[in-house]
């Protein structure tokens, strides 16, 4: 086993100063192994959000380390972490946050332009990607011509265009109905099944379902750490048809 | 990431709020054709007037009396004076000196009554000088400023004005009341100026004394020099002549008469020609300014506007010099097509005569004023770009 996606160590994030400081995070120590599939629970003020922006290198935390693929985060200028941002990790967001007025094979080759990969390749890695989520006959179509589920899974495609090692999910069902949020969480699995490591923040337990391992925030500490299935023995599990 | 690439992102940008951009592109080409146009008009100006001014002729000198200056003497340009500059010993570089006496009078034929700009009594010798050129008909000769013919050349306008379709030559015409007959018509010099030089009559000095004037001094003398080039050494025997006439002592401060050149004419009003281009340059540019604010405001708006899609871009992993330039192209974009336009505008309304000038387009102002264009796009747009830049990716994704 290669090293770790993320080891995080000791984590605080703290907001404001004096009396009014708030302990979003108070010492989050978290290690996340290739191929796995993790979900952060909590109800609202946890610190999940906040965990995932530090995990997303979106934000950087007061004091602690943060190993992401081996490379120490918090060491990172701005330019360096825009870098982390765009070769090692895939965001899927809550409200999709697609690009207005851009088409959606234009949304999923944007990490690769900022990347500077040629158009030809470019074009052909996004209709795969899209292929992958099932959209390639909506490539042309701009966001506001999809449904709520279709342009997740557009976000989806975007996030894994660059071959992310890690694919990060906050609330990716939030604003979907229940098909669109099988859709997407089917696609999630598989994606984990070809061994890609995942990590989906949600409050809802069907979705936390799917993880292979779940842990639960409550006023900024990790309060419960559970694998649900063990990592290689579930996928031989499933193999075997048990 | 290639530049095209950042470029088309700002293409994408500019033009997915047309009317915004459009309105904003109206500002700068409004801005920038003013400034064109407007210097273009001072220029005109400026060259209407040298043109007019190099209609006098460029060997020709003027004086003019009645200055005052107390010498004690006689300091009126008269016929006596005339004589001395005639002569060849003491003024070898004047070809021709010509008095002139000049008034305004109503020129009058059949029921046609029209007030003429100028009624000019001076020598044969003036049509030369002043670069007056009879069309039809003829001149009048020496012999006739000896006897006080009683024949006029007159101008174009005054022609046309007078006679309409009628040939003048030959007809008989009322000055001031008195009968005189035309002999000729001048050649059009083209109004030029500020007054027109075709509305003029011009007869013999002595018959325009003894019927209109009076015999008086003359009101200025023109002098011609031999050649351009000694117009600088005719110049002075005419001053030292009349300083010896009119008993200027040695290095006196002011003079009874004054000695213009027409080239000194030219600079004094090429000056005022410019200061007026300078004033409208100026005017013209505060318009290009605010345009430029325009931009600054436009493009606060869209990076505010836009500030979820910049938190996404970053959150992609667009570093901040891809998402500064992108917001500078758009910004340099806008400006450059309010300034080409409003080129194009300035060239088309430059066909046209503006409040009476035809302008002429100053190919530097068109330079100038596409570079202060790119510069304006670059200064205005670098705030709210830098700004765009600066937005921590976290903060603009939460922005709603």
């Amino acid at each position: 086993m290669s090293r770790p996606v993320l080891e995080v160590q000791d984590i605080v994030k703290t907001y404001g100063e004096g009396e009014a400081t708030v302990h979003a995070l108070a010492g989050v120590t978290l290690t996340v192994e290739r191929g796995e599939y993790l979900a952060i629970m909590g109800s609202s003020g946890s610190g999940k959000s906040t965990l995932m922006n530090i995990l997303g290198c979106l934000d950087v935390p007061s004091s602690g380390t943060y190993r992401l693929d081996g490379v120490d985060v918090s060491e990172l200028n701005e330019a360096q972490l825009a870098l982390v941002r765009n070769r090692r990790i895939g965001f899927v967001f809550q409200s999709f946050n697609l690009i207005p007025r851009t088409s959606a094979l234009a949304n999923v080759e944007l990490p690769l332009a900022y990347q500077g990969v040629k158009p030809a390749a470019r074009r052909e890695r996004a209709l795969a990607a899209l292929d992958l989520v099932g959209l390639a006959n909506r490539a042309e179509h701009d966001p506001n011509q999809l449904s709520g589920g279709q342009q997740q899974r557009v976000a989806v495609a975007r996030a894994l265009v660059s071959e992310p090692a890690l694919l990060l999910a906050d609330e990716p069902t939030g604003n979907l109905d229940s098909k669109s949020t099988r859709d997407v969480l089917a696609i999630l699995d598989s994606l984990n099944n070809e061994g890609r490591t995942v990590v989906l923040i949600t409050h809802e337990d069907e979705v936390a379902a799917h993880a292979r391992r779940v842990i639960r925030l409550v006023d900024g500490q990790i309060v419960q750490d559970v694998r649900n299935r063990p990592l290689d023995a579930a996928r031989i599990r499933e193999e075997v048809g048990a | 990431m290639s530049f095209w690439e950042v470029f088309k992102f700002a293409v994408r940008g500019v033009s997915a709020n047309k009317l915004r951009s459009g309105l904003t592109v109206l500002g700068i080409l409004i801005g920038v054709a003013a400034v064109i146009l407007l210097v273009a008009v001072g220029n005109g100006s400026a060259k209407s007037v040298e043109d007019s001014l190099k209609a006098l002729g460029t060997n020709t000198l003027q004086v003019q009396g009645g200055r005052g200056g107390a010498t004690g003497y006689r300091t009126d340009l008269t016929l006596d004076i005339v004589k001395a500059l005639q002569d060849k010993e003491s003024a070898p570089d004047v070809k021709s000196v010509s008095p002139v006496v000049s008034s305004s009078q109503t020129v009058t034929f059949g029921d046609t009554s029209y007030d003429v700009n100028q009624v000019i009594g001076t020598y044969p010798s003036y049509f030369e000088a002043s670069n007056s050129k009879v069309g039809t008909g003829g001149g009048f000769t020496d012999e006739d400023v000896d006897q006080a013919s009683r024949v006029a050349v007159i101008g174009a306008t005054t022609a046309s004005e007078v006679f309409g379709t009628v040939d003048p030559v030959g007809q008989q015409i009322g000055i001031g009341g008195q009968i005189f007959s035309v002999v000729g018509v001048l050649e059009k010099k083209g109004s030029t100026g500020f007054n027109d030089p075709d509305d003029v009559v011009i007869a013999p000095l002595s018959a325009v004394q003894r019927a209109l004037t009076g015999y008086g001094p003359v009101s200025s003398i023109t002098v011609e020099a031999v050649n351009a080039d000694a117009v600088a050494s005719a110049k002075a025997e005419i001053t030292s002549i009349l300083n010896a006439k009119m008993h200027v002592a040695e290095g006196a401060r002011s003079t009874p008469y004054q000695i213009r050149d027409a080239s000194q004419l030219l600079a004094t009003r090429t000056e005022t020609a410019e200061t007026f281009t300078v004033l409208l340059g100026a005017v013209a540019g505060i318009s290009l300014v605010v345009g430029g604010i325009g931009i600054t405001n436009i493009m606060m708006v869209s990076v505010t506007e836009r500030t979820r899609e910049i938190g996404i871009r970053k959150a992609l992993g667009a570093p901040r010099r891809v998402i500064l330039t992108q917001f500078l192209i758009e910004a340099t974009l806008l400006s450059l097509a309010g300034g080409g336009l409003g080129v194009g505008a300035a060239l088309i309304g430059g066909n046209f005569k503006i409040v009476g000038i035809q302008p002429v387009i100053v190919p530097s102002s068109v330079l100038l004023a596409l570079g202060v264009c790119v510069a304006i796009g670059l200064f205005f747009g670098s705030y709210p770009a830098s700004r765009a830049a600066g937005l921590r990716p976290i903060d603009a994704l939460r922005y709603e």
